[in-house]
């Protein structure tokens, strides 16, 4: 895949252990004794993000609306940004609470964020992308199939631009790595500089 | 542009355990969809398609020990096997294994049996999967609503066009669970009776339960083949649960699709559409295929045979749109009374017997996902 060698991890964003990091930076911590509920709250005041359909989103949307809207502030992308998502629980966490409703009265507005691919819906929403979008499921951060699906969406003009990562949520534990491709930036887009950006953080 | 071809197929159904006895079934106007009793209805119960456990764990047991396995494994396993059956000299080192599920074994959590909690995640059906006939690639699982199916499609051709691997057994399935019932039954989005797609009298949609499979390859075989020539999904970003009334990312996924197919919507012929019943699903699909020009293009739904059978059903029916091209025959849409919808569509009412080439396959699901799939017949001499 030649072709791959002009992509570039253009910008990276890392949320894990009550830290938000841009580009290896961190821009935000929080005690450790606060949890997903208090947490996801506290960020979206500090970094104003004014989208008040977010308090009705479930915390995997959340924490998906979150780091897409850090990652894309103040970068050029076009519709045809694809998404290339992934984690290990699917919709786990807000599975459980559909089930726990099951005994009682079911609601459509929790049903409805059963499905892991609906954080793509609402990111596709936010930032208007009428783009290809996938979500995967895996054991662990599989920075090659990251790598590889993107590529095939990049070099067969499927998508301009790639919004690719890791998106895990279960049992109120986080652990988030998005990065946009494209071909601007100085981070080639190797597994490598994908494995090394998604470890070294909050370890 | 290597071709992309899509070899064996089954599919696992309350219509039969083989493709050949589904068609036949299909042909025959059999409907998978019963009266199934559920505490959840004041009517006392809901109009499904549910296999049989017991004539399941019968053909099951060819393979293995039925009471090792979930319903779904099983159903999977299943499919699986009838590919492999048929080619003996694939290389289960070198192929992909490529698994599509919206919820998998998520009927564990109402009742466990003997199983682990564990095995009710997606990454354990992979596993499962992939020891059971020994695949040496880590499983692709792709959970993505209602277009997973297909998606698994277009996913295994884009990795073999890009020469990770030749071959790769794409695999889908989901059963009706109380889970998802209830969950649709909250919607308001269950019919009262039998689904009926593209109908005035249209309720909403009915559930269904399979499994299906088929190999996606780049080696040639001889004969008429069916290739996948054009693929293509777009979001909506319009809303998570609701379609946009402009059918917009239908619409661009079907422009996409065509556009790689190098093919005008004039040249498709037959059209595989969604048409899940919805009052506001099918009228979506309506206004895209019209925007498009596919309004005079034969058109059914297979959801008044299999009920929606989620991340099963765009695979079950892309393999029944490969028959059709090879079958030269257009199957009707069953339960299918008049036109409900604000464009013209045409309906295909009776079996038909028709010279075929082309056929574009179409899903939409939550998350405001849409999937266009092109095949093309060709002939290897």
């Amino acid at each position: 895949m030649d072709k791959a060698r002009n992509l570039f991890i253009t910008n990276s964003i890392r949320i894990k252990n009550e830290k938000i990091s841009l580009k290896k930076e961190t821009i935000l911590s929080f005690d450790k004794e606060v949890g997903f509920s208090q947490f996801s709250k506290d960020a979206y005041k500090i970094l104003e993000l004014k989208y008040p359909k977010y308090h009705k989103m479930d915390s995997l949307c959340k924490l998906g609306i979150l780091s897409s809207h850090i990652l894309l502030l103040n970068q050029e992308i076009d519709a045809d940004t694809a998404l290339v998502f992934s984690n290990s629980s699917s919709s786990h966490d807000i599975d459980l609470k559909h089930k726990q409703s099951m005994e009682n009265i079911v609601s459509p507005a929790v049903f409805v964020y059963t499905l892991p691919n609906i954080v793509l819906g609402e990111i596709s929403i936010k930032h208007k992308l009428q783009s290809e979008n996938v979500f995967f499921v895996e054991d662990k951060f599989n920075a090659e199939l990251l790598l590889d699906y993107s590529e095939t969406l990049l070099n067969s003009g499927k998508a301009s631009n790639v919004v690719c990562g890791w998106l895990e949520l279960k049992n109120d534990q986080y652990d988030v790595f998005l990065c946009l491709v494209s071909k601007n930036g100085e981070i080639p887009f190797t597994k490598e500089n994908l494995e090394e950006l998604y470890g070294i953080e909050n370890e | 542009m290597m071709d992309i071809l899509l070899q064996e197929d089954s599919i696992i159904s309350p219509l039969g355990f083989s493709t050949s006895e589904n068609i036949n079934a299909i042909k025959a106007g059999n409907s998978g969809l019963q009266f199934h009793a559920n505490s959840r209805f004041q009517n006392g119960g809901f109009y499904a398609g549910i296999i049989d456990p017991t004539f399941l764990a019968d053909e099951f047991s060819a393979l293995g020990d039925a009471k090792k396995f979930t319903k779904l494994e099983q159903m999977m396993l299943l499919a699986i096997q009838s590919v492999l059956n048929n080619n003996k000299q694939i290389d289960l080192k070198t192929t992909a294994l490529i698994i599509s599920s919206t919820k998998g074994n998520i009927n564990l959590w109402d009742n466990p049996q003997n199983f682990s909690e564990d095995r009710a995640s997606l990454n354990s059906l992979g596993k499962i999967i992939q020891n059971f006939f020994g695949f040496e690639l880590q499983p692709i699982i792709v959970s993505n609503a209602c277009i997973s199916g297909g998606l698994a499609v277009a996913i295994a051709k884009r990795f073999i066009q890009a020469g990770k691997f030749d071959n790769a057994v794409v695999v889908a399935g989901d059963l009706v669970s109380d889970f998802v019932t209830s969950g649709f039954q909250s919607f308001q989005a269950l019919s009262n009776s039998l689904c009926r797609p593209f109908s005035k009298t249209r309720d909403g949609i009915s559930l269904g339960e399979a499994a299906a499979a088929v190999l996606v390859s780049s080696e040639i075989t001889k004969g008429d083949n069916i290739a996948l020539i054009g693929d293509a999904s777009a979001n909506d970003a319009n809303h998570i649960s609701g379609p946009s009334r402009t059918g917009e990312g239908l619409y661009k996924s079907i422009q996409q699709g065509l556009k790689e197919a190098q093919l005008s919507a004039s040249e498709i012929d037959y059209l595989s559409a969604h048409g899940t019943a919805t009052v506001f699903n099918d009228e979506m699909e309506a206004v895209a295929f019209n925007r498009a020009g596919l309004n005079h293009v034969p058109i059914n739904s297979f959801k008044g045979f299999y009920g929606h059978t989620l991340g099963a059903s765009a695979l079950i029916e892309t393999i029944l749109a490969k028959h059709s091209l090879l079958n030269n025959e257009l199957y009707p849409s069953l339960n299918f009374e008049e036109l409900g919808v604000s464009k013209p569509i045409n309906i295909i009412q009776n079996l038909v017997k028709k010279e075929l080439q082309t056929a574009l396959k179409t899903a939409s699901g939550f998350g405001g996902c849409n999937l266009a799939l092109i095949l093309k017949k060709i002939n290897n001499g």
